[in-house]
């Protein structure tokens, strides 16, 4: 299980790193987007995994009872999926707007903010 | 006890949540200055604190450390939280001059006060994955305070901005993962030990790096800075202030915090590699400052260049050395805020922040030019001024390890940093304007002047203070390099007793 993910994980990063690579801003976003579902299988993956074991506390005790899978990855990869949810939203409405001004997705093409490069040379 | 680390975190949230609700009247813009005000009673008083009692820790909602979340003071993270409510503060008067109504509606403040929220519990935090989350309350609200206001260039630059921030917190998270797989803790007084006892030291190096990375983007390092001269030239001059003083910091921080409480196992690797990291971001930054004319621009680059200085004085790693680190970090918050105001108000008189489209404004505005030289010089390392203390440290601490290169560096850097200074003197104060106009304060509304300078004068009148004063200053943060160093007091306190 844990070697599926590992290689579930490795493949996701890649798959980002060459997405990110592209000029195409959109094409960046999917890149970070893979790249954030890395990450979270990572803290998944790094809490050890239990196969069958739902850490959930049996009616009438304080404690689960026996061996449970541990639940702060989980709380902590439901953190990161909440706050990357919120990141990414924003930065899609960002995206869609920086393409409404400036009419291009191509990260070459966006020099407002700092000079053009001089292709004459 | 909790209340007093409580506060600083809880201030600007509420201040937050009332100017969000009043963002369409006029009634916005004082409660976010009262808030302000409110924050750095709030901080003074945790100051105070710990000053009386040393480290302080409290466990929220009663969950004992290390399995709840810890927040923690020591004398760097008090002083950190101290100087973010100076700035913030500074910032909120700045704004009721610069900021326009329609960005006021938009709920500018909120936004500000979040921003602040953020920051202040990023230095407060014990726990790391509590810290990524306050990297990320700050990020969110400073994405949006980046692009507020709208326009081409600063929709490109918030574009380059998000996504690198982006990518550099994806890394840092993936590092929590990793580490908390390997220690199977997420508080950062207990990590130490647990890292400190693990079987595979290669993978705590590995760690290290991906730590080292993620807060590296964050502090603008070579050569991972890329994203911080492409943006903070475009936002409103109080925004970019409150940036350029502030969240490179929280990198700054962060790296100081992770290098000597978690990660000292193999301290002749990670340092050596920061020392490096730091030399090339020194002198980068301040070549990259010499080639360019904008006042902000200028200053976005002495931004990285000064950066250096503080991990230098992390990578050396003897206390005098982390000593001159903490000092650099106060010093430079107060004066590279400054330096970005005092670009706001020399564009509201002369109109263009481009040196080569403005000038005259030694003979319009004395006063303006009195203030902008203490700062301007102070940044440069002249004495008196506080930014001489600071370069002193550092390149003692450089000089006490026989590390002449170093040293030369170092040095080097400040002459540099002289030259872009005077060009900005030469270029904005002294010569002519070159549309013959002579720009005077008329230009600006009175008020509006009123309200940019007073922030001006507070903030250069600190700097003279610890210029000419500085001995209450080193001796903290001589005491703030000791903690730093042994944090036996740092895990008691957190930890309830020594394990």
């Amino acid at each position: 299980m844990e070697a599926l993910t590992a290689i579930v994980i490795g493949g996701l990063t890649a798959a980002s790193v060459y997405l990110m690579l592209a000029r195409n801003f959109m094409r960046f976003l999917f890149g970070l987007v893979l790249l954030s579902n890395a990450a979270n299988l990572t803290i998944f993956a790094s809490g050890r995994m239990t196969k069958g074991h739902p850490a959930l506390v049996p009616y009438g005790e304080d404690a689960p009872l026996g061996v449970v899978g541990n639940a702060l990855p989980q709380a902590l990869v439901l953190t990161a999926i909440v706050i990357g949810f919120g990141l990414l939203a924003f930065t899609l409405a960002l995206a869609f707007e920086g393409y409404r001004r400036m009419k291009s997705v191509d990260t070459d093409e966006m020099r407002f903010a700092e000079p053009k490069e001089d292709t004459t040379k | 006890m909790s209340w007093v680390l409580v506060m600083p975190i809880a201030v600007p949230f509420l201040t937050a949540v009332v100017a969000f609700l009043a963002r369409s009247y006029p009634a916005g813009r004082w409660i976010s200055l009262a808030g302000s005000v409110l924050t750095l009673i709030a901080s003074a008083v945790l100051m105070a604190a710990v000053l009386d009692e040393g480290v302080i820790a409290a466990q929220m909602s009663n969950w004992d450390a290390p399995f709840g979340i810890t927040l923690v003071a020591d004398y760097l993270s008090a002083v950190m939280v101290v100087i973010t409510a100076i700035t913030g503060l500074a910032t909120a008067i700045y704004a009721l001059g610069e900021i326009p109504e329609e960005t006021e509606a938009l709920g500018f403040y909120a936004l500000f006060q979040t921003l602040i929220a953020g920051v202040t519990g990023a230095f407060l935090t014990g726990d790391l994955f509590n810290l990524y989350v306050w990297f990320e309350v700050m990020l969110i609200a400073s994405f949006s305070l980046l692009v507020i206001g709208g326009g081409k260039e600063r929709l490109d630059a918030g574009i380059k901005y998000v996504a690198l921030n982006l990518v550099s917190t994806l890394i840092f998270l993936s590092g929590i993962g990793l580490l908390y797989g390997i220690t199977g803790t997420l508080n950062m007084a207990d990590m130490r030990d647990a890292v400190a006892n693990a079987e595979n030291q290669g993978l705590v190096t590995v760690l290290a790096m991906m730590f080292m990375v993620g807060f590296g983007v964050k502090a603008a390092v070579f050569p991972l800075f890329f994203w911080l001269p492409a943006s903070y030239h475009t936002p409103y001059f109080a925004i970019s202030a409150v940036f350029a003083g502030l969240l490179t910091k929280v990198g700054v921080y962060a790296l100081m915090r992770m290098f000597t409480l978690v990660f000292v196992g193999d301290v002749g690797f990670t340092h050596e590699i920061l020392i490096w990291v730091s030399l090339f971001t020194m002198f980068t930054g301040v070549i990259g400052a010499a080639a360019q004319t904008d006042f902000r621009k200028i200053l976005s680059f002495h931004i990285i260049s000064q950066i250096g200085y503080m991990t230098l004085g992390l990578a050396l790693f003897t206390p005098l050395a982390l000593m001159g680190g903490v000092f650099y970090l106060v010093h430079h918050i107060i004066v590279k805020a400054n330096l970005f105001f005092v670009a706001g108000l020399a564009k509201q008189y002369a109109g263009d922040t481009d040196l080569n489209r403005i000038g005259g404004l030694y003979k319009s505005a004395p006063l303006l030019a009195a203030l902008f030289i203490i700062p301007a010089f102070s940044l440069a390392g002249f004495p008196p001024l506080s930014g001489f203390w600071a370069k002193y440290l550092i390149v003692k601490a450089a000089l006490e390890l026989n590390a002449w290169f170093v040293t030369f560096v170092s040095l080097l850097v400040g002459l540099l940093t002289i030259y872009s200074m005077t060009k900005i003197w030469g270029m904005a104060f002294w010569k002519p304007h070159p549309d013959g106009i002579d720009p005077t304060p008329d230009r600006a509304p009175p008020q509006v002047t009123r309200s940019m300078i007073i922030p001006i004068a507070g903030l250069a009148a600190m700097t003279i203070v610890i210029g000419f004063y500085p001995e209450p200053f080193v001796q903290f943060a001589e005491t703030a390099a000791t903690q730093l160093l042994d944090p036996t007091d740092y895990v008691t306190s957190v930890l309830g007793v020594q394990p």
